[in-house]
């Protein structure tokens, strides 16, 4: 069974078992992912995040049934957090998106953050190599804000719109969770609230301060996703976006950088893995116990590891 | 004996008489407590309602505070509404079961409506497949209204519809009806649900987002302040609260919450509170707590009358009157050994009227299984008719009022749903709590941990987890014909060849019209309905005014 | 890197009635118990739940039904299902269903039904030992 051929022809089994195979770090799925690869690099990729409640899911709904009038195929991956206690999940990112659930230009994939967030990034990166092989346009991944998580996902995407909502306390949201550096675009949802002005002008005043000249000044757009208003905009938003990174050439330096990040971090889990076969278990719990006697610190122990890996010990 | 002395008197006996019981025989628990987990100690005294002031706290029936009951002589005066909700397939089935119910001594007719009629599909709607008819009566047209209530008289009857998101063009309907049979508007009587929160809270039928919800709703009230006086505007809904798992004290809370929500909606439209709040009327689960139910429905009317007089203002007694209609509790029902159901009816029937209900449904005892049979139904009623003409139960007025326990259930309940109603405020009313899914967590949570205890057996639910047997002895179920559907789809196509195409499209624009812009909305669907729009076009305008509510999915 | 298969679950309501609770109490379940458990909510048609069960790869379909629509709407389920090819697909159902429209149920491919008084702990346990082992 060849899912990736299968996939490249247009199963949408195939697209959806091979995100499970990555989600499971299932044997030969490396494999797979090397004959994807070629057909990737095509789609737009948007990350969405926001608090909790902020109507994302409904605004991801919104936008990608404007992006299908414009004759776009999309994919959305909507990641949730995995129970730390149960290592379940519940994901319930669809219930806002049913009207999508049999468009055939769709395709929706909610994914449980299991664990790392190193993993999550790495996963959903990976999901989103298959969607983009799979001919998506455009492909949305909506991830709740909070945090490290957010920013490693904003890196894989073009583009980033942060979702804000009006009168969720006195400050803007984003500042609490350490996102608002990674914003593109920003969505003031539930505009149709109180202080739905009052938010944008903050915004607006704290870009002012914090945006370099010359860079892109991300755009604020307002919108009620539940009854469509400034949907199309926000659309637009992002195509404006995608030609200011083609026409600066940021695209290139951001897609360079992210490769060789890419590369960077797909170098150290080789190396991980070598080192984990290679190792002798004898080695790590001696190092270990010097680190609980308190006469090793980490750091050296974790070079006293690497030397006697290299000399094959 | 002073309460000190009481309490000294208390002590000695648990040091005594009690511990040298227990002390060979233990009890069978470490601690009590209710269906909603209130604390329920050993045995209650006078010195467990310190500051209880009979005048303040209980007074007398028919005055303020109510806790004894609405009316003077309640059922020493008349029994309460014997209202049996029903509805089965066809508007013509249906009718002959009304006359039926009647012929039986019922005193009022009480509607369901199947899903379709609910969320405001026609009969011929692709998402109507299968649901035509099931869970009650489907109507698509005034048509169907006027077989529905064929020979009946709509002047003499009061008639209770379980309509929400669609209770404007139903009861547009009903008024289309009498109007046509030449009966005064202000001659009619009954109640619409149209409680809309709940359904976004707990039952799920629901079409528009909250905010147009809301004006729907108190367009119907302000057209019925004006056209039908007699006319219940709204149910507001505890039961089905209680359905989706929530505790007593979160029925009580939450559909007071809600009511709040009605009576400031109704206030920023321009009612005025006493023009409005005696129609108010509300609607109650009977659980299986016995003693806490009976306290459950004490609390709220004293609860109610606080709300209104302290917070709105009300100035009528009416005002502040809780007026409700009560089921025994559906999700009490066990599909194991099904005729142990009628006791747990008979059980939470007698708490409803011990609690002082204006009306009460008892459920059948087969409903875990199917929809109900005529012989359930009919063992049902007589459920009722025998705790009023049989128990005594009914010769005096609040019989438990006074007893310890349940005074101190009273207002221990009490207490709690105002912590939920400061909590609901805190954040930002109920408009928003429901929007942040606070009232979905909390009754989500209630409900996760009642099927725990179920399932360690730390409550017993007899014939499930407790006092099996093996085999199941079949019982007659009613089964609905699956013809219902094409039938109900052919009168429509035929109805569409029929009427009068231009005075429907007139109609249905119009409606777009008053609509989008801010006019009581009622005249133009009366008018919709009486062109003989049907249910699905008229909802398919506001549909596509208003949008579309999707659900809060709370984890 | 080794052994994170996660049993992927789809709950849904079919048909259009609004009682949820035993769908929330079993999706809460399910969760608790390890699985990733996609609530698509209601007023789900056989075509919504079968595309989101290829979308999602699920291993285990969950409907709830209490409206007595399930004969025509579990029909249409199974038929989508095999046309799909999702034999492989575990298929459970809970609500009201009476005893003598078990044998038809089966027949559209549903493996068990678990109506009012069933336990969560018996749900997950047929989930878990009837869930197809067969990927990743």
């Amino acid at each position: 069974m060849d899912l990736a051929q299968r996939l490249l022809d247009g199963d949408r089994r195939a697209a959806a078992r091979l995100i499970t195979l990555i989600e499971n770090g299932a044997d030969g799925v490396e494999l797979e992912l090397k004959q994807i690869y070629p057909h990737t690099g095509q789609a737009h990729i948007v990350g969405i995040t926001g608090p909790p409640g902020a109507g994302k899911s409904t605004l991801v709904s919104a936008l990608a049934r404007e992006l299908r009038g414009r004759g776009k195929t999309v994919g959305i991956i909507a990641v949730d957090p995995t129970s730390p206690f149960t290592g379940g999940a519940l994901l319930g990112d669809r219930i806002r998106m049913q009207e999508l659930s049999t468009d055939s230009g769709v395709f929706i994939r909610s994914m449980a953050s299991r664990g790392a967030l190193g993993g999550l990034s790495r996963a959903t990166a990976d999901a989103v190599k298959v969607l983009d092989a799979f001919g998506c346009n455009v492909i949305l991944v909506e991830t709740v804000g909070a945090g490290q998580g957010e920013v490693d996902i904003a890196r894989a995407a073009h583009s980033t719109i942060v979702v804000e909502v009006p009168g969720m306390g006195d400050e803007i949201q984003a500042i609490k969770a350490g996102i608002l550096e990674i914003a593109d675009v920003f969505a003031v949802n539930k505009a149709d609230k109180a202080g739905a002005e009052r938010t944008v002008m903050e915004l607006e005043m704290m870009l002012q301060m914090n945006t370099r000249p010359g860079a892109w000044f991300p755009l604020i757009v307002k919108t009620v996703a539940t009854s469509n208003k400034g949907i199309a905009e926000l659309a637009d938003a992002l195509e404006k976006h995608l030609r200011y990174l083609r026409d600066s050439g940021e695209l290139e330096q951001r897609l360079r950088a992210n490769t060789l990040r890419e590369l960077v971090d797909a170098a150290k889990e080789e190396f991980i893995g070598e080192l984990w076969a290679e190792l002798s278990q004898r080695d790590l719990a001696t190092l270990t116990q010097s680190m609980l006697d308190h006469h090793l610190d980490p750091r050296s122990a974790a070079k006293e590891l690497v030397r006697k890996f290299r000399n094959g010990s | 004996m002073s309460l000190r002395g009481l309490e000294e008197e208390k002590r000695r006996w648990e040091g005594t008489t009690l511990k040298e019981s227990t002390s060979r025989f233990p009890e069978r628990k470490g601690e009590f407590r209710t269906a909603s987990a209130i604390p329920v100690e050993r045995v209650y005294c006078p010195s467990d309602l310190p500051s209880l002031d009979y005048e303040r706290d209980l007074g007398f029936p028919g005055e303020s505070p109510f806790t004894r009951g609405i009316q003077p002589t309640m059922y020493r005066g008349r029994f309460w509404t014997m209202r049996q909700y029903a509805g089965f397939a066809s508007a013509e089935e249906s009718n002959r079961r009304y006359r039926y119910l009647l012929q039986q001594g019922q005193s009022g007719l009480s509607v369901a409506f199947d899903l379709p009629t609910q969320i405001g599909y026609d009969s011929d709607h692709p998402l109507a497949t299968g649901e035509v008819g099931k869970v009650g009566v489907a109507i698509d047209s005034l048509e169907d209204i006027e077989v529905l209530f064929a020979d009946i008289p709509l002047d003499a009857v009061s008639t209770s519809m379980t309509i929400n998101s669609t209770a404007s063009t139903l009861l547009a309907m009903y008024v289309a009806a009498a109007r046509k049979r030449s009966i005064p508007l202000h001659r009619l009587s009954g109640t619409v649900q149209n409680d809309i929160l709940k359904e976004y809270v707990a039952r799920g039928t629901y079409i528009f987002p909250p905010e147009p919800s809301m004006r729907l709703v108190t367009d119907l009230m302000a057209y019925c302040a004006e056209h039908l006086p007699n006319w219940n505007t709204i149910s507001i809904s505890g039961y089905h609260i209680r359905e989706a798992g929530s505790t007593a004290v979160q029925e009580v809370a939450f559909t007071f919450a809600n009511a709040i929500a009605y009576v400031e909606a109704a206030l920023e439209a321009g009612l005025k509170i006493d023009d409005f709040a005696p129609r108010l009327s509300f609607f109650f689960n009977a659980h299986n707590d016995f003693f806490e139910e009976i306290a459950k429905f004490r609390a709220a009317r004293r609860l109610w009358g606080k709300i209104m007089r302290e917070r709105f203002g009300a100035r009528d007694a009416r005002s502040c009157m809780l007026r409700f209609h009560t089921q025994t509790a559906g999700c009490s029902l066990t599909a194991q050994q099904p005729e142990n159901n009628i006791v747990r009816t008979a059980l939470q029937a007698l708490a409803a009227v011990m609690g002082g209900t204006q009306s009460l449904h008892t459920n059948s005892m087969d409903e875990a299984l199917a929809l109900p049979s005529e012989k359930a139904a009919r063992v049902a009623l007589r459920t009722q008719q025998i705790i009023a003409h049989e128990s005594g139960v009914a010769n005096t007025i609040d019989p438990l009022g006074g007893a310890y326990f349940v005074e101190s259930l009273t207002d221990e309940i009490e207490a709690r749903a105002r912590e939920y109603l400061d909590e609901v405020e805190k954040r930002g009313g109920t408009l928003r709590a429901l929007e942040a899914g606070f009232f979905h967590r909390e009754i989500q949570e209630s409900a996760y941990r009642y099927q725990k205890e179920v399932e360690s057996r730390e409550r017993v639910i007899v014939g499930v987890n407790s006092f099996q047997t093996e085999q199941m002895e079949p019982i007659e179920t009613l089964r609905v014909d699956p013809s219902i559907g094409q039938a109900q789809a052919a009168k429509l196509a035929a109805l569409r060849q029929r009427r009068n195409a231009g005075r429907v499209k007139e109609a249905l624009e119009r409606l777009r019209d008053v609509a989008t812009g801010s006019e009581n909305t009622m005249p133009a669907i009366i008018e919709c309905v009486e062109s003989l729009c049907t249910l699905g076009e008229i909802c398919d305008v506001l549909r596509s005014v208003f949008g579309e509510y999707k659900e809060v999915m709370i984890v | 890197m080794k052994e994170r298969r996660k049993i992927r679950v789809l709950i849904a309501k079919p048909g259009l009635d609004g009682h949820d609770r035993g769908a929330k109490v079993v999706a809460r379940a399910l969760r608790d118990a390890g699985m990733e458990v996609i609530y698509s909510g209601l007023r789900q048609t056989p075509e919504m739940i079968v595309e989101t069960a290829i979308q999602e790869d699920v291993d285990v379909i969950g409907l709830s039904i209490l409206s007595g629509a399930h004969l025509p709407l579990f029909s249409r389920l199974g038929e989508l299902t095999r046309e799909q090819g999702l034999d492989r697909v575990l298929i459970v159902a809970g609500g009201i269903i009476p005893d003598e429209d078990m044998p038809a149920v089966r027949e559209m491919g549903i493996r068990a039904v678990f109506g009012p008084g069933s336990s969560t702990t018996d749900i997950v346990d047929f989930v878990l030992s009837n869930a197809p082992q067969d990927k990743g």
